[in-house]
C-alpha cells in the first residue's frame, strides 16, 4: 500500500559558519559571506520520510516556500530520491512570520489531497523558533508529534513514535495523518546519490529559468524573453527536469492571513551582536599572573 | 473572508487591561523550575502595567501547587484539573489554555522554552491567531511606532531574543493581535523568591476532556533525572575541544573541585565524548549565568557564547590569541591550559 509523506524544508544561511571571516569590521555579520544550505534538521525530516518509503513503499513529496533560488534544496532532495519536488514562490508571501507561513503551507499541503505523514525539521538554524511545525499541524487540524527520534512501528493506520522530551523520552502512538518534527538525533541523512545527481543537476524551476534568461537577454524585448523562457521550460519538461512551481493563486489562500499584514509579530528593532572587549584584562600565563588573578577574584568575592 | 482553513474563532483584539499570565509547567505533580523563573519576570511586567499576575495550572491533582505559585508572586491561579490531563499532551492542554485565554483575555502569556512549552505555545498561538516569539532572553515593556502609518502603540511587550545563530538580537512586538505570547529560555531569569505573606486566589475552571481528545496514546516513557544542575551553580569550569581528551578533562574536574564549582563542557567537548551531554553549556545545552565562568580551551562559537555570555565574570584560558571567547572575557589568559590550569589550582589551594 505505501504511505504518502510530505516533507517541508527551508533554505537557510549557514549560521554555523559565522567565523571571523563572515564578520564585518564593525562586528556585525556579513550575510552575503554565508553559504545557503538545506536546513540541517529538514534533512533529518527528509531522511525519515525516505526511510518510510524505502521500507513500506509510497511517495515522498518535498516542498519549500521561498525565493526562486531555494529550488537548490529541491534539487538536493531529488539527488536523495524524492519523488516530487514543489517550489512555492510568490511575492505575496514575503514578510510572513511563522503563523502566516504555517497557514500558507497548510493550504499547499491541502492542495496535495490525501497524505499520511507530514515531516518538518524541528527548527531552522536561522530563526531557531521551532514554531512552524506545530502551527502547520494546527492549521491542518491534525495531531503533532514533536521531537521525533525513532519510528518504532507503522501499520494499520497508526504510527508508534519515540520522541525526545529533553530529559528522557516518550513512546506515543497516534492515528494517521500526523505531523512530525524531526531532531538531528533521529538519523543520519543519506548523501546525494551520484546517479540521481547526474540526472537532476540541470533540473530547474520556471522562476529560475526566468531569472537566468532575463539576465542573459538583458535589454531585449520582453516578448522575446518570454518566448525563450517558455521554450526552455518546455525543453526541461520534456526531459522530466522542470521543477514544479506553485504561486499562491492556486492555493485558495485567504490573503488577510499572509505576508507582512497577516503576520501578528512585527520587528521593533534588530541589533547586531558586536563583540566588544569591555573591561578586558590580559593575564599572563605565568605562575605569578595566575596567582594575581586568583587573588583578585578572592578580593572581589567572586571566589568565596 | 473565505480561503482554506478560515474557520477559527480567534481572540485577537488588544486588551490593555488584561492580566499578565504565565503557564505553570508541571510534571508528575511537581512544579518545574521554569514557572518559578517566569514568575519573577511576570511580576515585574504586571507591576509595570499595573495589572494582576495570573498563572495557568493544568494537570491532574495539582491543586496543591497553587500555594507555591501564589507565594512566589501570582495574584490568581487558574486551575483546571482532569484525570485525562495527568500526562502532558498537546491537544487537550492547548484547548484548555485557549479556552481560558478566550474567557479572561490576558494581554501577555509566557511559557518556558522547554520541550513542553515549545510544543504547546505554537499550537495555542495558531488557534488564537496571535503572535508568538520563541526563546526570549529578555522581556520589557515599551512603545512602538509603526514607521509606515506613524501610529504609536503604548506599553507593548518587547520580546527580545537572539536570532541568526546568536549573531543578532531581535526585539519583536505584537501590535494588533493579542495576547502577546512568548516562550522564555530556561535559566536566564532569576527565580521568584518565596514570600509566605503574598496573597492570591485560586479560580477553578470547569473542564471536560473527552477520551477521543487524547489523540496520542502514551505507551511508555522514561525520565532521566538531570544529574547536574548547572543553572544552580555559582561557579562553572567549562572545557572545550582544546582540552584534548576525556582523560585530560580531569584538569577541568580538578579545577572545579578546587573551587567548589560545577564542571561543564562545550558542544565540541560533548561531541568528542570528553564529558556527558548533561554538562553541555550553549544553545543546544544549558544556558547558564554563574557569578564566575572559566572557559578552558573553548574557542567560543556563537552557539556557546549564547549559553554563557550573561555570566558575571568570564575567565578564558586559550592558546589562540584570536579565539572569539577572549572578546567577551573579562580576563584572558593566552597560554597552554596544561600549564595554566595546574597553576590556578595551586594558587586557589594556597589561599584556602
Amino acid at each position: 500500500m505505501g504511505y504518502r509523506c510530505v516533507v517541508l524544508a527551508k533554505q537557510v544561511p549557514d549560521t554555523k559558519k559565522v567565523t571571523g571571516k563572515a564578520m564585518k569590521d564593525d562586528g556585525t555579520v556579513n550575510r552575503a559571506a554565508l553559504p545557503a544550505i538545506f536546513n540541517p534538521e529538514d534533512l533529518n525530516a527528509l531522511e525519515a520520510a525516505l526511510e518510510i518509503r524505502d521500507t513500506y513503499g509510497g511517495e515522498v513529496i518535498l516542498m519549500t516556500m521561498s525565493i526562486p533560488r531555494a529550488a537548490e534544496i529541491l534539487r538536493e532532495g531529488l539527488y536523495r530520491g524524492v519523488d516530487r519536488a514543489i517550489l512555492i514562490t510568490d511575492r505575496k508571501a514575503a514578510g510572513s512570520d511563522t503563523l502566516a507561513t504555517g497557514y500558507i503551507l497548510s493550504c499547499a499541503v491541502r492542495k496535495l489531497g490525501n497524505f499520511d505523514l507530514v515531516f518538518c525539521g524541528r527548527q531552522a538554524i536561522d530563526g531557531d523558533t521551532a514554531q512552524v511545525g506545530p502551527q502547520l499541524a494546527e492549521k491542518l487540524g491534525i495531531t503533532q508529534v514533536t521531537y521525533f527520534e525513532k519510528l518504532e512501528s507503522l501499520g494499520n493506520g497508526k504510527a508508534r513514535i519515540r520522541r525526545n522530551v529533553g530529559h528522557g523520552w516518550e513512546l506515543v502512538e497516534g492515528d494517521l495523518p500526523l505531523l512530525v518534527t524531526v531532531t538531528s538525533e533521529a538519523n543520519t541523512p543519506r548523501p546525494p546519490a551520484a546517479r540521481r545527481l547526474m540526472k537532476h543537476k540541470s533540473a530547474m524551476a520556471p522562476s529560475e529559468v526566468q531569472q537566468q534568461v532575463a539576465a542573459e537577454m538583458e535589454g531585449q524585448a520582453p516578448e522575446k524573453i518570454e518566448k525563450e523562457v517558455a521554450a526552455q521550460c518546455n525543453a526541461l519538461k520534456r526531459r522530466g527536469l522542470l521543477v514544479e512551481q506553485w504561486s499562491l493563486d492556486g492555493l485558495d489562500v485567504d490573503e488577510q492571513w499572509i505576508g507582512l499584514s497577516g503576520s501578528p509579530t512585527k520587528v521593533h528593532r534588530i541589533q547586531s551582536v558586536v563583540l566588544t572587549g569591555g573591561e578586558y584584562k590580559n593575564v599572563s600565563p605565568t605562575e605569578e599572573g595566575v596567582r594575581d588573578l586568583v587573588h583578585e577574584l578572592i578580593e572581589d568575592h567572586t571566589i568565596g | 473572508m473565505g480561503g482554506c482553513g478560515s474557520e477559527s474563532n480567534a481572540m485577537t483584539k488588544p486588551n490593555p487591561k488584561g492580566e499578565v499570565w504565565i503557564f505553570a509547567e508541571q510534571e508528575d505533580g511537581k512544579l518545574s523550575d521554569v514557572p518559578r523563573e517566569l514568575l519573577s519576570k511576570g511580576r515585574e511586567l504586571a507591576d509595570q502595567l499595573n495589572v494582576k499576575l495570573g498563572c495557568v495550572l493544568l494537570g491532574d491533582k495539582v491543586a496543591s501547587l497553587a500555594d507555591e505559585l501564589i507565594a512566589r508572586g501570582a495574584d490568581v491561579v487558574y486551575l483546571a484539573e482532569h484525570e485525562r490531563l495527568e500526562h502532558y499532551q498537546t491537544n487537550p492542554y492547548s484547548r484548555a489554555l485557549c479556552e481560558l485565554v478566550a474567557e479572561h483575555e490576558p494581554q501577555i502569556v509566557l511559557f518556558g522554552a522547554t520541550s513542553l512549552g515549545r510544543d504547546l505555545a505554537p499550537r495555542c498561538a495558531s488557534t488564537l491567531r496571535c503572535g508568538l516569539t520563541a526563546d526570549c532572553t529578555d522581556l520589557q515593556i515599551g512603545d512602538h511606532e509603526d514607521k509606515r502609518t506613524e501610529q504609536v502603540f503604548r506599553n507593548l511587550l518587547y520580546q527580545i531574543r537572539p536570532a541568526f545563530g546568536g549573531n543578532i538580537i531581535a526585539t519583536i512586538v505584537n501590535t494588533h493581535r493579542w495576547p502577546q505570547m512568548a516562550t522564555v529560555r530556561e535559566g536566564v531569569m532569576p527565580m521568584a523568591e518565596l514570600n509566605g505573606r503574598h496573597k492570591g486566589t485560586t479560580v477553578r475552571a470547569k473542564l471536560d476532556v473527552k477520551p477521543e481528545e487524547l489523540a496520542l496514546r502514551l505507551i511508555d516513557h522514561h525520565r532521566q533525572p538531570k544529574k547536574v544542575n548547572l543553572k544552580a551553580s555559582r561557579i562553572i569550569v567549562s572545557g572545550g575541544a582544546g582540552v584534548g581528551s576525556r582523560d585530560n578533562f580531569k584538569l577541568i574536574w580538578d579545577l572545579a573541585g578546587a573551587l567548589g564549582a560545577a564542571a561543564a563542557g562545550s558542544r565540541a567537548a560533548v561531541d568528542s565524548g570528553f564529558i556527558d551531554h548533561d554538562h553541555q553549556v550553549g544553545q543546544t545545552g544549558t544556558t547558564v549565568r554563574p557569578a564566575l565562568y572559566i572557559a578552558v580551551g573553548i574557542s567560543g562559537a556563537v552557539q556557546h557564547r549564547a549559553g554563557m555570555q550573561e555570566s558575571g565574570k568570564i575567565v578564558a584560558i586559550n592558546k589562540d590569541p584570536e579565539a572569539p571567547i577572549l572578546q567577551i572575557a573579562h580576563y584572558g589568559i593566552v597560554g597552554d591550559l596544561n600549564e595554566v590550569v595546574p597553576r590556578m589550582i595551586k594558587a586557589i589551594r594556597a589561599r584556602v
